[in-house]
Order: structure tokens, then sequence, then C-alpha cells
């Protein structure tokens, strides 16, 4: 086990590394110089450009740019934006608003999808298992902006349910529908990974030695067949965890929440490439821990996995 | 599939219609009662309404995207700044989905945004499938270091946040007011295609794992085939299936990813008239006029689930653990 995660923990240093060089790369390639207007009207004095230039490394060619923003990276420094403001405490303002919408987000789409998943996986073929199916897949085919500009206009404008936007603060309850919004694709797959995992199990020999010894329906699943068919359900939504942290730049654009997501979308916009690269280097590295996580879950959860 | 395959099968190539997902046993050519999966699951498809319906809406938005003028005679550039946001009116000779900010119709915009959503999806998914299945089958049969090293580029590449990636992309290429048409879908298909192409390429790895061991591949190198001929025409045929369903689902996905950049205003740029484009600039006028926001989503959606649908009913009678 201990071997398994070293092995890992190292292999993961090649992913940062180069998916942070492609993202820097293209930083570096962007159009427009990050000294222009910051002088206002007129162009900036020729000693604060050569300092600024020097103090941002941006005289070096792109792989010695690069190199020395790695060596701070690897020393926990996320460097400084143009604006002097340091990196790592603007994502440390962000992150946390950002993690409670993913939260919300993923509590929502384990309880209605497992539940959903649940009802049409043990009346499969009936009604409400056709109803969970079709509706799935047409939530599957909403994208994210049309689902939370729609829920924005019906739930926030029309009937009043919920705060149309979010203030900087972001409280747990002006979240609760940017959060339904950003879970609703995911939901849609937990529903139909649940139902296909446990139409598979109900036929294993175990639950039929169960129901031939007479437990009541509800154990049989509940127990029995519920706790193996949500395995790959959890694997899925630990994945998920770090993809919705990403995918969240369109939930929190419609909503105004001031998220990580909207810090990057606002700094590529301003050209910020060091916070465009810090923000993303931390999400890649959550992502992979979160992968991680998820199979050593897997590990625990099905004994006959081993990592060994 | 009774009787099993004879010796003179295995120097010839199953034929890719009669090969399942992950079964690798060859379907017995001539014999004409045995049936194979392809055919098991054509059977089961056509009594299935939903590969119907979903094929009818593929048909509908296919066509609009070839000739939009079947659909309306009104020409989507034609602007009247006087009708600017009026409300659907529903007679005769009205405009059955209203006007948009700048007095567009919006009826005829809607259609003529499918074009840049069909192109887009079709195009991406035919580039991410072409680079995945090139890259996961020469990983997989090379095998050794080659396979490390490409597993890690896709590694790379798929820890890269999907979206976070395509605004970047197309923040550094971006268009101007001058960029043709082409050249705008163009880079938006280049995009999803860097980004999409590590999914297609694991499926692809894993596959032709699955395929590689098997005895025909085997006596095929035995018989001194060369390395080209056995991917060509024992690998590939056998490892294809997975990769074009996922593939199929992923035209509907791609068309989603498109309107969501487009939505965030670096996808597809005006001239260009996409749906995605129509969405977010509606989205200011939500509370004056919902209606330029509504018929734009109703459409983007229905394409999209037209595709998703397809692959969903497709892998479906393909799998048999489902039945």
């Amino acid at each position: 086990m201990g071997k398994y995660i070293v092995r890992r923990l190292l292999l993961m240093i090649p992913v940062v590394v180069g998916a942070t060089f492609l993202i820097y790369a293209m930083v570096f390639a962007m159009p427009g110089d990050p000294l222009a207007g910051r002088c206002g009207e007129r162009p900036c004095n020729p000693a604060f450009a050569a300092k600024f230039r020097a103090d941002h490394n941006l005289n070096d060619p792109l792989p010695i740019q690069y190199a020395k923003y790695l060596g701070n990276l690897a020393q926990g420094d996320l460097g400084e934006t143009f604006q002097q403001v340091k990196v790592a405490d603007e994502l440390q303002q962000r992150y946390p608003i950002t993690t409670r919408l993913a939260i919300i987000a993923i509590l929502f789409e384990l309880f209605i999808g497992v539940l959903a998943g649940v009802l049409s996986g043990i009346r499969r073929g009936k009604f409400i298992d056709n109803l969970v199916l079709v509706s799935t897949l047409i939530v599957i085919a909403i994208p994210t902006f049309v689902i939370g500009s729609l829920a924005q206009y019906a739930f926030g404008l029309k009937l009043g349910w919920f705060p149309v936007t979010v203030s900087p603060q972001a409280t747990w309850f002006e979240l609760l529908l940017p959060g339904m919004v950003l879970g609703a694709i995911s939901l849609a797959y937990v529903a139909r990974l649940t139902r296909t995992n446990l139409v598979e199990n109900l036929r294993a020999d175990y639950v039929r030695t169960a129901t031939a010894k007479g437990l009541s329906r509800a154990r049989t699943v509940g127990v029995h067949t519920l706790r193996n068919s949500l395995i790959p359900v959890v694997t899925f939504v630990g994945a998920d965890f770090g993809g919705l942290l990403g995918g969240a730049i369109i939930t929190e654009r419609i909503f105004n929440i001031r998220g990580v997501g909207g810090y990057i979308f606002q700094s590529i916009h301003s050209r910020d490439g060091v916070a465009v690269v810090g923000a993303v280097t931390v999400l890649v590295i959550v992502f992979l821990f979160m992968n991680l996580i998820v199979d050593l879950l897997y590990g625990v959860l099905d004994p006959r996995i081993s990592h060994d | 599939m009774t009787d099993k395959t004879t010796s003179s099968d295995l120097t010839k190539a199953p034929d890719l219609d009669a090969t399942p997902i992950g079964i690798t046993t060859p379907a017995g050519g001539e014999a004409t009662e045995a049936r194979s999966l392809a055919s098991d699951a054509w059977r089961e498809l056509r009594q299935r309404p939903l590969f119907w319906v979903s094929l009818a809406i593929i048909a509908v938005f296919v066509l609009m995207a070839i000739f939009p003028q079947l659909f309306t005679r009104l020409d989507p550039t034609d602007a009247d700044l006087a009708k600017g946001s009026d409300p659907p009116s529903f007679t005769w000779n009205g405009a059955w989905f209203g006007y948009d900010l700048q007095g567009y119709d919006i009826y005829a915009r809607t259609i003529y945004g499918a074009r840049a959503s069909i192109l887009v999806g079709v195009f991406a998914t035919i580039l991410t499938s072409l680079l995945g299945v090139l890259i996961g089958t020469f990983a997989a049969y090379a095998g050794g270091w080659v396979d490390s090293l490409m597993m890690r580029v896709t590694d790379i590449f798929f820890a890269i946040p999907f979206l976070l990636g395509g605004i970047l992309f197309m923040t550094t290429f971006a268009n101007d007011a001058n960029t043709g048409y082409f050249v705008i879908v163009g880079k938006v298909v280049l995009v999803l295609a860097i980004l999409g192409w590590p999914s297609i390429a694991r499926l692809m790895r894993g596959s032709v794992l699955q395929v590689k061991p098997n005895d025909y591949v085997q006596a095929a190198r035995a018989l001194g085939a060369s390395p080209w001929r056995i991917i060509r025409s024992h690998i590939l045929p056998n490892a294809m299936a997975p990769v074009l369903i996922v593939s199929m689902i992923n035209l509907g996905a791609y068309i989603s990813a498109e309107a969501s950049l487009s939505f965030l205003g670096i996808g597809l740029t005006p001239p260009a008239i996409s749906w995605g484009v129509a969405i977010s600039d509606s989205l200011v006028y939500i509370r004056t006029a919902p209606h330029m926001l509504i018929f734009p989503s109703i459409f983007l959606s229905l394409t999209v689930l037209g595709f998703i649908m397809l692959g969903d009913v497709v892998r479906d009678a393909f799998d048999p653990k489902t039945r």
C-alpha cells in the first residue's frame, strides 16, 4: 500500500509539470503587452518598465521563465500577479467558496441521484424506470449554462425562492441553487450508474441466497445489493469533485459567484498569466489527488482489488 | 456462433459489422443462421422507439445545417432595429420566435445556427477519434516504454480542465472581426480535439490490449504478417466498437462544449451564427425578453439530446449485460 502511494505520487510529478508547462506556454503566447495601459494614457517610465519586466521575468525566454516559476512553485510560492497581489492570498479567499459550491453539488447528486437510481433499478422496465432513464438523458443533453440560466429565471426571478445572484459572502443558502445547477448533469450520471450496477448485482448469487434464506426485500436490496452497487458511484463522485471545481466556471459566471472559476476567467481576460497558471496548477493537483484517493478507496470498498 | 472458426478464417479480416464490443470471437462469416452480435443489436435497435426518435431528430438538424433555406425564407443577417426584442407573435405571417435585440428574426437565426453546431460536433468527433485511435493503438501495440511515455502524455492532457484549457486556447489564438467563418469553426474544432483525445486514447488502448493476446492475432503474426497488416486487419476491426459508440455520445457533448465556449464569449464569434452566442447575448435581457433565451436553448438541447440518445440506445443494444 505505502509503496503504491509513493509510486502514484511520483507519477504525479511529470503530469503536474507537463500540464503547468502547457498552460504556461499558452499564457506566454497570449497576445498583448502587460505594460499597456499600466501608467495611464502615456507610456511607462523606462526605469519602471525595466524594473517591472525584471520583477516578472518578462525578459527571459519561455523555458527560463518557466523554470523560475517552477522553482518558486516547489517552495510553495504561487507568485504575484501584475497587480502585486499574491496569488496564494487571492486563492485562499476564493477556494472556500468554490469548495462549498462543489460540496452542495456533490450532496445533491448523491442523494437525489442514488434515490432515482435505486427506484428505477428495483422497478426495472416499469414506468418509473423509463421515466428516470428518459429524464436523465434530457438533463445530460441540456448544457449547464442553459440549465443555469433557466433555473435563475424560473426560481430566482419568477418564483423568488432563491436569491438571483450570490453576494461576496456566499452563504450556504445563496449557493444552494447554483450548487444544484452545477450538480445536475453529474446527478444524471449517478442515477444511471446506480441503476446499471443495481440491476447487475440483483442477479448475483449472493442476492439469491439472501432472498432464499428469507430476508425481506428491503434488506436484500438495501444492505446486500446497494452496498456493492455503490462502489462505482462513490468513485465517480470522488473523481467528479475535482472536475466540478474546474467546471464551476460557468455556474459562477451566471450567478456572479466570486470563486476560482471566475478568478481564472477574469485573469485570462486581463492577461494575468501568473494568476491563471497558479489557479490551474492548484486545480490540477486537487484533481490528481482526488483520483488517487478514489483509487485507494476502491481498494478499501472492494477487497478483491489490491494495490500491492 | 455455434461452430468455432476454421483455420481459413484466421487470415481473413473479420468484418467490422460482425464484431461486438469486448467480445473478440470472430463471428461465423458464412453461416447464415448464426446471428452475429451486430445483427442481434440491429434487431434490438429496430424495436426501440428511442432509436427512431433520435434518428429523426438528427436527420432534421443535419438537414437544417445543410439546407437552412428549406426551413425559412428569411435572411438571418437581416436586422430591423425598430423591431428590437419584440416578443413572439403567433399570427400566420408573424415572427413565431420573436426578434432579438438587434431586430434579427430569432427563428431564422436559430435555423441558421444549426450549421455551426453540427459542423463543430462532426469534425471534432472525427478529429478526436482519429487522434485517440492512432495514439491508443500505437501505445498498446508497441507496449513497453513507448506505452508508458504515451500514457504519461495522455495523463497531462487529461489533467487540464476542459473548459479552462479551451478558454486559454481561444484567448491565445483570438478571433477578430476579419476572421473567416471556417477559420473560426476550425479553431473550436481544434481546441476540442486537443483537449478531447485523451479519453478516446485510453479507451482504445484498453480495447487493443484486450484484443492483442487473442489467438488469431498470434496466428497472423506466426504466419509472418507485418505489424501494419495485423493492426489494420485483425486488431482495429475488433477493437473499434467501444470507441465508435463513445464517439457518438461525445458528438453531443462536443456540441454542448462548443456552445459553452461561445457562451463565455470565446468559442464561435460573430459573424458566425451560433446558439451559444445567442444564448449568451440574451442572458442580460432575461427579465424583459425571455423568448430570446428560450428558443435557441431548446434547439441546442434537442440536438445534443439526439446524438446522446442515439449513442445510448446503440450502446445498450451492443451490451448484452443490460438486456
